[in-house]
C-alpha cells in the first residue's frame, strides 16, 4: 500500500510539470498581454513596452519559463503583478476558502445522495421512490447559478435569515457560527446537482446488488431487512459509488466557479477567472498547479478508499 | 452519521436564527465595490474601482472642486504658473502630516514624482507605474524650500494641473514607501480624511476617520469597501441591508430601487462611447458614408432601450461634463434613415459590406454586445451589411489599438478622461496614428484639427482653450471620423440612513462629507 502510494505520488510530478508547460504555452498563445490588460485604453505600444520591461516580460518565453521553474524549486511562486502580492499567499488563501465550500458541498451531496439512492432502491416504484426521484431529477436539472440567485432572494432578501454573500460578516463575526451561516446557502446550492447524480447512481448500483443471489440467500436465512440493506447490499454498492463521488468531487471543485461568483465566495475558481482575464500569468500558474495537485491527491485517496472497502481489489 | 448531520444542521439553523442579519452600525459606511482593489498605491493603479478608495485616503496638490471638473487647491494652498507655461510653483499647506506621522514637505512631493518617473530612483522598483506618462511632460521637480515645490516642464502642457488632481497625482508618504517597499500598496499612508486600517483579501478594505485631517475630521467613523463582482449579488446585498452604498447599479435593477427607502444618484461623467471608423480604406473612407452611419443609428433608442436610461446621447467627441470646453451649439446627428440611405446612394456604396469589431465588455464599454447588435440592425435598414466580430476585451484592444487597416471598418470604443485634452490628442491627431504610439486607430487626419489640438494643449488660458476646443468639435462633428453614440451617466444607490452623498462628474467617490445615522 505504501509503495503504491509513493509510486503514484512520484508519477504525479511529470504530470504537474507538463501541465505547467501547457498552461504557460496557452497563456502565451491567447491574444492580449498583462501590460495591455493593466493599461486598458492607455495601452500604446510605447507604454506597453515600458510596462513589460518593468514586469520582466520582455524576456523570451523559454527564459521566462525557466526563471519561473527555478524560483518554484526554491519555493518561490513569484509575485502576482495584478494583485501586487506573492502568488503563494493569494493561492493558499483562496484555495482554502474553496476547500471549505467544496468540502461542505461534498459532505452534503454524499450523505443525501447516498440516503436518497438507497431509499429509492429499496422502495423501488413505490411512492417514496417516485417523490424522491422527482426532487432528484429537479435537482439535476436546475442551473446552479440560477438556484443560487433564487436562494439569495428568498433567504437573504425576503426573509433576511442568512447573509447574501461573502465568507465572514463584514462587521464583527469571523468565528465558526459566522462561517457556518455564510456557508449554508452556497454549500447547498453547490451540492444540489451532485446530490442528484450520486442518488441516481446509488439507486442503480443498489438495485443491481439487491438482485444478486447472496442477498436472496441472506433473506432466506432470515436476516433482517435493515441488516440486508445496510450491511450486505450497501457495502457492495458503495464500491461502485465511490469512484462516482470522486468524479463529483472534481465536479464540485469546478462548479465552485459559478457559485463563488454568485455568492462572492473568495475561492480559487473566481481567482483563476480573474487572473486569466487580466493575463496574470504567475497567478494562473500557481493556481492551476495547486488545483491540479489536489486533483491528483484526490484521485489517489479515492483509489485507496476503494482498496480499503473492496477486498477483491487488494490481491 | 445521521446524528452528526442533525447536529450540524441544528448548529447552522440556530446560528442563523439566533442572530438575524445585523444591520451595519451607524457611523460605519459599507460600500459595495465592483472588484477587489489591485493596490492602494495610487501611482500603481489604473482602475476607477481602486480610485474610489484612494481618493478618501490621499490628497493631491490640487483636486476637483465639488461637483465640477475644475481644479481647486488641496495640499497646495496656492500656485503660480510662469508666462511661458513651463514652470509651476506650488505653496504647500502648513502643518499637514501623513497618517504615519511624517510631515508633508516639498521633499516628500518631489519623492513622489521622482519615484514614478526616474528609473534610477531607489524606490522606482516599487512600481510599475502604468499611468506615469500623465506626468511625462515633467522635466524636473525641485524642493525650493520646506513648503515650496517647483515643477519644470519640457514643453507647455495645459492638462498638467488637471492631471495633478487625478489619482496618479495623489501624494503618498515617502516614509511609508521606504518602510514597506513593494508592499506599500498593502500598507498605504496618505494625508486624506480617512486612514487605512485593514485589508482582508477578497473580503474588505477598512479605512477609519483621520481625526487630524487638515480640513476637519469627517463625520463617518469608518468606511468598509466590499468587493462584490457580480451585479445581481450586489443588488441583493443592497436589498438585504448588507451594504449602504452601491455603485454601478446594473440598468435592469435601477427600477428595483425606485422608492422603498433607497435613494438613486445619477451623474453624467467625462465619458464618451463611440465607433471608430477606418477612414483609410473601404466605404468609410468617404465622409458621406460616415455621416450616413451617424444618421442611421438610432442613438435615442440605444440609450433608452439598451442602456435603459443610464446614458445620454452624445453630440460630438467631447463629453458635456467638461462644461467649459463643451460646445453647446452642437446637436447630435438626428436619427434619419432616409437621409442616410440617400447619402450612401450618393456615395455609390449601396449594399456595402462592413466588418465591425465588438467587444464582450471592458472598462466603460457599458453593454457592448447588445449595442453592437442594435447598431448592426440600424445599419441593415439603410442597406449596409455589417458583419460583427466579437472579442474578449484584451484581445479586442490588441486588435483595435494597432489600427484597423486591413482588418475592420469600424470598432466600438469608449474613453473616460479627466480633461478634455487627452482623448482628442491621443485619438484624433495625425501624429497619433498607431505606428506613432497613439490611439488614432481609424487614421483620421485633418491638419486644421491637428493645429487646434496642439494649440489648445499648450495654452494656459482657459478661455482661449475653450475657444479652440469648441472649434475642433465643430470640424470633427462634420468630418465624422467616429459615430458619436453616448455619454454614460454613473449611478449609485444609497440606503435611507445615508446623507450628504453626491456622485462627482470625475466618477470618484468622495466620502468625507457623508453621514450615516
Amino acid at each position: 500500500m505504501l509503495a503504491y502510494t509513493v509510486k503514484r505520488l512520484v508519477l504525479a510530478v511529470p504530470v504537474l510539470l507538463g501541465l505547467t508547460v501547457i498552461v504557460f504555452l496557452i497563456m502565451a498563445m491567447i491574444p492580449g498581454d498583462p501590460a495591455t490588460a493593466i493599461l486598458g485604453s492607455y495601452a500604446t505600444p510605447e507604454n506597453v513596452a515600458r510596462l513589460n520591461r518593468q514586469l520582466g516580460l520582455d524576456r523570451s518565453l523559454v527564459e521566462q519559463y525557466f526563471i519561473w521553474l527555478g524560483n518554484l524549486l526554491q519555493g518561490d511562486f513569484g509575485r502576482s503583478f495584478n494583485l501586487n502580492r506573492p502568488v503563494i499567499d493569494e493561492v493558499l488563501e483562496r484555495f482554502s476558502a474553496t476547500l471549505v465550500l467544496a468540502g461542505a458541498a461534498l459532505l452534503l451531496c454524499s450523505v443525501f445522495g447516498l440516503i436518497a439512492g438507497v431509499v429509492t432502491a429499496v422502495r423501488q416504484y413505490g411512492w417514496t421512490d417516485k417523490i424522491v426521484t422527482f426532487f432528484v431529477l429537479i435537482g439535476i436539472s436546475i442551473p446552479s447559478f440560477w438556484l443560487g440567485l433564487l436562494m439569495i432572494l428568498v433567504f437573504a432578501v425576503w426573509q433576511r435569515w442568512l447573509p447574501a454573500s461573502g465568507m465572514f460578516a463584514i462587521y464583527g463575526g469571523g468565528d465558526l457560527p459566522d462561517l457556518l451561516r455564510h456557508l449554508v446557502l452556497p454549500a447547498i446550492t453547490l451540492a444540489v446537482v451532485a446530490t442528484g447524480v450520486i442518488a441516481r447512481l446509488t439507486r442503480a448500483a443498489m438495485l443491481e446488488v439487491l438482485r444478486q443471489d447472496y442477498i436472496r440467500t441472506a433473506r432466506a436465512k432470515g436476516v433482517g431487512e435493515t441488516r440486508v440493506v445496510c450491511r450486505h447490499a450497501f457495502k457492495a454498492a458503495l464500491v461502485n459509488v465511490i469512484p462516482v463521488i470522486g468524479v463529483q468531487a472534481g465536479f464540485v471543485l469546478g462548479g465552485a466557479v459559478y457559485i463563488e461568483t454568485v455568492f462572492q465566495w473568495p475561492g480559487i475558481g473566481r481567482m483563476l477567472v480573474t487572473a486569466i482575464s487580466t493575463r496574470d500569468l504567475l497567478l494562473v500558474q500557481g493556481g492551476v498547479l495547486v488545483v491540479a495537485a489536489s486533483y491528483v491527491l484526490f484521485n489517489l485517496v479515492t483509489d485507496l478508499l476503494q482498496h480499503l472497502i473492496d477486498p477483491r481489489l487488494r490481491t | 452519521m445521521k446524528r452528526i448531520l442533525c447536529a450540524a444542521a441544528f448548529a447552522a439553523v440556530t446560528a442563523a436564527s439566533g442572530q438575524v442579519q445585523a444591520q451595519t452600525p451607524p457611523g460605519v459606511l459599507i460600500v459595495g465595490q465592483i472588484a477587489e482593489p489591485k493596490s492602494l498605491d495610487p501611482h500603481a493603479v489604473t482602475a476607477v474601482n481602486d480610485f474610489r478608495i484612494l481618493m478618501n485616503v490621499y490628497d493631491g496638490l490640487v483636486r476637483y472642486k465639488d461637483g465640477t471638473l475644475e481644479v481647486e487647491p488641496a495640499l497646495a494652498e496656492s500656485w503660480t504658473i510662469s508666462d511661458d507655461g513651463m514652470t509651476y510653483s506650488f505653496d504647500l499647506r502648513d502643518g499637514v502630516s501623513f497618517h504615519d506621522g511624517s510631515a508633508l514637505t516639498a521633499e516628500a512631493v518631489k519623492f513622489n514624482f521622482d519615484r514614478m518617473l526616474d528609473e534610477n530612483h531607489p524606490f522606482h522598483d516599487t512600481g510599475p507605474f502604468p499611468l506615469s506618462f500623465f506626468f511625462s511632460a515633467i522635466d524636473s521637480v525641485t524642493a525650493e524650500d520646506e513648503d515650496t515645490v517647483v515643477f519644470r516642464l519640457k514643453e507647455p502642457y495645459a492638462p498638467f494641473l488637471s492631471n495633478l488632481a487625478y489619482p496618479t497625482g495623489l501624494i503618498v508618504s515617502p516614509a511609508a514607501v521606504e518602510e514597506h517597499g513593494k508592499d506599500f500598496g498593502r500598507n498605504p499612508s496618505g494625508t486624506g480624511p480617512f486612514r487605512f486600517a485593514e485589508w482582508e483579501s477578497n473580503a474588505k478594505v477598512v479605512v477609519v476617520r483621520n481625526d487630524d485631517y487638515w480640513e476637519g475630521a469627517p463625520a463617518l467613523e469608518a468606511v468598509v469597501f466590499r468587493p462584490i463582482t457580480d451585479g445581481n449579488t450586489r443588488v441583493a446585498e443592497m436589498m438585504s441591508g448588507g451594504i449602504d452604498l452601491m455603485v454601478e447599479v446594473p440598468p435592469d435593477s435601477l427600477a428595483t430601487f425606485a422608492g422603498g427607502g433607497t435613494e438613486i444618484h445619477e451623474q453624467a461623467g467625462p465619458h464618451v462611447w463611440f465607433l471608430i471608423f477606418n477612414v483609410k480604406e473601404g466605404p468609410l473612407a468617404d465622409k458621406k458614408v460616415r455621416q450616413a452611419v451617424n444618421y442611421a443609428i438610432n442613438k435615442k433608442a440605444l440609450v433608452e432601450n439598451v442602456l435603459q436610461g443610464t446614458a445620454e446621447v452624445a453630440a460630438g467627441p467631447t463629453p458635456p461634463a467638461f462644461s467649459w470646453a463643451y460646445n453647446d451649439d452642437l446637436d447630435p446627428y438626428p436619427y434619419d434613415p432616409e437621409k442616410a440611405a440617400a447619402l450612401i446612394k450618393e456615395a455609390g456604396h449601396e449594399g456595402a459590406e462592413l466588418t465591425f469589431y465588438v467587444t464582450e465588455g471592458g472598462s466603460g464599454m457599458l453593454d457592448p454586445v447588445p449595442m453592437g447588435a442594435a447598431i448592426q440592425a440600424d445599419l441593415a435598414k439603410v442597406g449596409l451589411k455589417v458583419e460583427i466580430e466579437t472579442y474578449e476585451w484584451n484581445t479586442f484592444l490588441g486588435k483595435v489599438n494597432p489600427g484597423l487597416e486591413g482588418k475592420a471598418d469600424m470598432a466600438e470604443m469608449a474613453w473616460m478622461t479627466n480633461d478634455p485634452d487627452t482623448l482628442p490628442y491621443l485619438a484624433l491627431r495625425s501624429e497619433a496614428f498607431p505606428d506613432k504610439g497613439g490611439f488614432n486607430s481609424g487614421y483620421y487626419s485633418n491638419p486644421q484639427v491637428d493645429k487646434l489640438l496642439e494649440d489648445a494643449r499648450r495654452s494656459t488660458d482657459q478661455d482661449e482653450r475653450a475657444k479652440l476646443y469648441k472649434e475642433m468639435q465643430v470640424i470633427v462633428h462634420e468630418d465624422a471620423p467616429w459615430a458619436f453614440i453616448a455619454n454614460w451617466k454613473q449611478n449609485a444607490v444609497t440606503a435611507e440612513s445615508v446623507e450628504g452623498f453626491a456622485l462627482q462628474p470625475s466618477f470618484f467617490l468622495i466620502l468625507k462629507d457623508v453621514t450615516k445615522g
